[in-house]
């Protein structure tokens, strides 16, 4: 059964731009995805929007779908009513490219910056084991599809533009904490992310594993636990005393 | 409200919000039970009276340090003010500094952000990286001492079952007060044990795991806890309440305690 909706869609680039309706019907089992490429297909050819998979898995088409950041090809039309008017608008954190398509690559140039994995020696025997108990806590991280709603959704950034030099934003701290604990790796990453990653400016308000499209508990399996790792190395007195006094 | 964010042009919408749905209640909410919370708190632990009717003593005053307490757990020294002075700053900074109830908060009290995808309320914005908030490092430090004082409410429960007989000496039983002084115990044991602090400190620091089966099993079952680290704090919150009242109201005369045996 089709059902007709308006779609108040963002245009427009960095010279300025505006929202426009369109009013479309959607089919069953429409998301919201298909009904931006009906516009595309019928009133708009030119209306920009990014998107690959439609599956959910390679992160392109994030958007904000009433104010909400949400991935464009995993947000049924059957969650608006009929009638209803829905607003599309561009991830809000990054500049703006055209209509729907934000330059991301803050996020890549945070990414670069991560120290890298550094593999313990091997044992005796010439291999590396690793544990599935210590995997499967990492492995969570893993599932990050590069999305970067948590980075939009962020208020350190996305409502302080000055903060964006001194804080790698949710996604990265993801990605730390898959490297920081690494059952094989040696790196000790808690002064960057004391210092260059600014873990300190999150107050954990949780709005990145709100919108996280895998459900990663970015804020208390990531975010949380680093904190924690930082407070060992530079905020706790007795660790700090006994470190003095074993000369560590 | 600031407008910092649209100072940097980004294009698209310089709206403070375009979502549609209630987001302001669940600050709304918050502020409402976190301030009833501190209103309440704050007069029970300085009224000084009505905080112990035999055999149950409010959570608010243990363990009640001052000599001069209508019932003294340790006698350390005579306190002229409210004993709850003495020992609430451990509860009180435990919550304060709790990983959840900063986001309770920050959101609700100081708007930074009131809700996701809503503007933050302040133009500038530093986190926890400087003074004060950066005090919120010694999380952990609370754990120790709340935890402390979780174990002698535990020992308030256990006391709860000796009731004083006529003749002045004292017999085992059970009356409702028991039952809500171990509820109590235990929903504050719920929120300690359920806390990020005490997940890094069991196991959730190291990198092996498998290396250290017995931490490996105290960081599991703590960190299935922690998944309901906020319904605990709430739950806990209000029960540590309601314990004060009964025990308030039992004392002033208003109700009587139900006595099974
Ligand atoms: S929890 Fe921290 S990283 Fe996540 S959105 Fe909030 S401030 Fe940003
Ligand atoms: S952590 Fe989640 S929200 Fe962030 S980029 Fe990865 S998948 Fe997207
Ligand atoms: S198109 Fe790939 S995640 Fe939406
Ligand atoms: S008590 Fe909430 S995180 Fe420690």
């Amino acid at each position: 059964m089709a059902s007709e909706f308006t779609m108040r869609v963002w245009r427009g680039d960095l010279s300025g731009g505006e929202f426009k309706d369109y009013r479309v019907e959607a089919q069953e089992g429409m998301v919201v995805l298909d009904v931006i490429h009906t516009i595309q297909a019928t009133q708009a050819p030119d209306l920009a929007v990014r998107w690959n998979c439609k599956a959910g898995k390679c992160g392109s088409c994030s958007a904000e779908i009433n104010g909400k950041p949400r991935l464009l090809c995993m947000t049924r039309m059957n969650l608006f009513e009929p009638g209803e008017t829905i607003t599309i608008s561009p991830i809000k954190t990054f500049p703006l490219l055209r209509d729907l398509v934000t330059d991301v690559s803050f996020n890549y140039e945070k990414a670069k910056k991560i120290p890298a994995l550094k593999l313990k020696a091997k044992e005796a025997d010439g291999t590396r084991r690793m544990y599935q108990d210590d995997v499967d806590r990492v492995q969570e991280f893993h599932k990050c599809i590069e999305c970067f709603l948590c980075q939009d959704v962020c208020h350190v950034i996305r409502d302080h533009e000055d903060n964006k030099p001194e804080f790698a934003g949710p996604r990265s701290f993801v990605r730390l904490a898959s490297l920081e604990m690494h059952p094989l790796d040696e790196e000790d990453r808690r002064e960057f992310l004391k210092g260059d990653a600014g873990l300190g400016y999150c107050n954990i308000t949780k709005c990145c594993t709100e919108v996280c499209p895998e459900g990663i508990h970015i804020t208390d399996n990531a975010i949380i636990p680093l904190k924690e790792r930082v407070v060992d190395a530079y905020y706790d007195p007795v660790v700090w005393l006994m470190n003095k006094l074993t000369g560590k | 409200m600031s407008d910092q964010a649209v100072a940097v042009n980004r294009g698209g919408p310089t709206d403070k919000t375009l979502r549609i749905d209630a987001w302001w209640v669940e600050p709304a909410v918050t502020v409402g039970m976190l301030s009833t919370f501190l209103i309440y708190t704050t007069w029970a632990a300085l009224v000084n009276e009505h905080y112990y009717v035999a055999p149950y003593l409010s959570p608010f005053y243990s363990p009640c340090l001052s000599t001069s307490c209508a019932h003294v757990t340790l006698g350390l020294f005579d306190w002229p003010l409210s004993p709850a002075i003495l020992i609430l700053w451990a509860p009180a900074g435990f919550r304060l500094t709790c990983y959840y109830y900063r986001k309770a908060y920050y959101r609700s009290f100081w708007m930074s952000p009131p809700a996701c995808a809503v503007r933050d309320g302040h133009a500038q914005y530093s986190g926890e990286t400087r003074f004060p908030l950066l005090m919120q490092n010694l999380h952990r430090y609370f754990f120790y001492a709340a935890t402390l004082v979780v174990l002698f409410l535990w020992w308030d429960a256990l006391l709860a079952f000796r009731f004083p007989t006529t003749d002045g000496g004292s017999e085992f039983g059970l009356g409702l007060g028991t039952l809500v002084l171990i509820a109590n115990a235990a929903f504050l044991s719920l929120y300690s044990f359920s806390c990020h602090s005490c997940r890094h400190l069991c196991g959730g620091g190291l990198d092996v795991l498998s290396q250290s089966p017995l931490r490996l099993k105290l960081w599991r079952q703590v960190s299935r806890l922690n998944e309901n680290h906020m319904l605990f704090a709430w739950i806990s919150l209000v029960g540590v309440m309601l314990t004060d009242v009964y025990v308030r109201f039992i004392s002033m005369g208003y109700i009587s305690d139900v006595r099974f045996f």
